[in-house]
């Protein structure tokens, strides 16, 4: 099982007399079964627009994109997506939120709660059930968000900038938990980051795009979220050698990116 | 390199620093628990209290001097004394709680009318560019008129009755109740759309539990507006032919120069809906308590 992306390029059509404008050209990725993939890249390098592709909210120019070989042509609950901020819903409180896929597809109240629970319960949740959603921390919404995108057990998770708008506590411990989260369900992940350290820290796979048009110009295998997986600790993960000249390099790459902007 | 020194704010202004201008227009530091600045914190519960109290003493002071005619501005005693009479025996031999049942019964039934029509009306033109493509001119058109100035069409296209009365306060309400629905539609965030879509949420799903429930506050809101409007028409409504109602009374008594009747029909119209008000924001609280929390 896996995600291809083959040959897929976004052009936004000409409007208000400028030209066409190539969000992503000739991308060609492929997220294998338990594959972590992040997105690296300064701002209007189609990250998110390769994210909506894979989503199925946008539908590429030219190109494919496949799911088990499976056309993707629209959204679907085989693809969740776990939103920066603003997509849970007020009006229900943890419970309800979890488990609103699973409402959505018409399982009955007894197995969506069961299943609900358990995934609150692995995010750290328990107890909290009946809060309503607006009374939590930043940190705790997004684990709501990422226990939902659970609930329907799809077969990619995708990410968009999920720990964006957290503190860099939080952040950090939220990183581990998505790893530990990945660890035990196995799915694959697509994810969106700015910062390079959590880039490093949680992918198997590192994508490093470019603006104008977005496309992928560098790939990385990445050992250290296994590293972390086996048992070491993250900061000793993060302050390896290895760690820091990738650091190095990745940073070096993003910021030539930039300054060919200017 | 060296940085020239920042620019000197004027002398006038260093001078005033600690005047009675400096001060007032600069925020004083706020009590522990209040956030600095924000535009109009505070309770004004015992402000609006007292400022009731004030307006009511000024009256009493008015006529009590003598200053006005009680043909005018009749005096506080006297409009309550007006208001005990017609409780006990009525307003040209009708019941005072049937004119206010009347009236209360015309606002009402329009306003539920309004808000059967409007409200799923406004959700679709939020929804669809060919209902809002249909819609919007109609209701464009006829919103900025003055129900006063389309009362004489309703009169000959609907009679005297009661049709042409609830008929008119509807059309007040409905098209801003239409616009608050529609407006409504657009409170939800992409990503929460996003969200319905990606666990495989149809259309109408994503109507149904994500475009609904984040419309509600500017719904119930919309629904506030409308009763306003409602209450605001009533009068006109009830100059047709009309032999029961507080807006006849208001008009019958200004005929007859019963100025404390004008008053006190005045004071009940503006306590019922105060009361409704109140209602609503009730439900408010109950209903949408994330509302701008999220």
């Amino acid at each position: 099982m896996s995600l291809n992306i083959d040959h897929v390029s976004v052009i936004y059509p000409a409007a208000d007399g400028r030209p066409p404008v190539a969000a992503l050209s000739e991308i060609d990725l492929t997220i294998a079964e338990g594959e972590f993939v992040v997105a690296l890249g300064a701002s209007g390098c189609g990250k998110s627009t390769l994210l909506n592709l894979i989503a199925g909210f946008l539908s590429p120019t030219t190109g494919s994109l496949t799911l088990e070989g499976r056309a993707v042509s629209g959204p679907g609950a085989d693809r969740a997506v776990v939103f920066q901020k603003h997509a849970l819903l007020p009006w229900l409180n943890v419970l309800d939120n979890v488990a609103f896929g699973l409402m959505l597809q018409g399982v009955g109240k007894e197995a969506r709660t069961r299943t609900a629970n358990d995934y609150i319960g692995l995010l750290g949740l328990d107890g909290f059930q009946n809060s309503p959603v607006y009374k939590l921390s930043g940190g705790m919404q997004q684990r709501v968000g990422i226990a939902r995108a659970l609930t329907c057990d799809p077969k990619v998770l995708l990410m968009d900038e999920p720990l964006g708008a957290l503190d860099a506590l939080t952040r950090e411990k939220a990183q581990e938990l998505i790893l530990k989260i990945w660890g035990e369900t196995g799915k694959s992940v697509f994810f969106i980051t700015h910062s390079v350290e959590e880039a490093l820290f949680m992918g198997t796979k590192l994508i490093v795009m470019s603006p104008r048009p977005g496309r992928i110009t560098h790939r990385f295998d990445l050992p250290f979220s296994r590293q972390f997986q086996s048992g070491t600790p993250a900061r000793k993960v993060k302050a390896s050698p290895e760690f820091i000249a990738l650091r190095e390099t990745v940073l070096n790459i993003i910021f030539a990116d930039e300054e060919a902007l200017e | 390199m060296t940085l020239s020194p920042p620019p000197k704010a004027p002398a006038k202004a260093a001078a005033n620093g600690a005047g009675i201008r400096a001060r007032l227009s600069r925020a004083r530091a706020t009590k522990p628990g209040e956030i600095y600045g924000v535009p109009g914190q505070g309770n004004t519960f015992w402000l609006s209290v007292a400022s009731v109290l004030v307006m009511l003493f000024v009256w009493w002071l008015v006529t009590a001097l003598g200053l006005v005619k009680p043909l005018f501005v009749p005096s506080p005693q006297s409009v309550l004394a007006k208001f005990v009479q017609i409780w006990n025996q009525g307003f040209t031999n009708t019941p005072f709680l049937e004119h206010v049942s009347i009236s209360t019964f015309r606002v009402f039934s329009a306003f539920i009318l309004a808000c059967l029509i409007g409200l799923p009306l406004g959700l679709a033109m939020g929804m669809s560019p060919v209902m809002r493509g249909i819609f919007d001119p109609p209701i464009e058109f006829y919103r900025p008129i003055p129900p006063l100035a389309y009362l004489p069409l309703m009169i000959i296209w609907f009679g005297i009755d009661e049709t042409s009365k609830v008929l008119l306060i509807f059309l007040s309400m409905f098209a801003p109740i239409v616009l608050g629905a529609r407006s409504g539609v657009k409170s939800a965030a992409i990503e929460q759309i996003h969200a319905a879509y990606s666990f495989g949420a149809t259309r109408w799903q994503v109507m149904r539990h994500v475009i609904l429930p984040s419309a509600m506050p500017e719904i119930l809101t919309a629904m506030r507006v409308g009763i306003g409007f409602g209450w605001t028409t009533l009068v006109a409504a009830e100059m047709v032919a009309a032999t029961k109602g507080l807006g006849y009374m208001v008009l019958s008594a200004s005929q007859f120069l019963q100025t404390s009747v004008v008053i006190m029909g005045i004071f009940v119209i503006a306590i019922i809906a105060f009361a409704f008000d109140l209602l609503m924001r009730f439900l408010e609280r109950r209903l949408v308590p994330w509302k701008g929390r999220m």
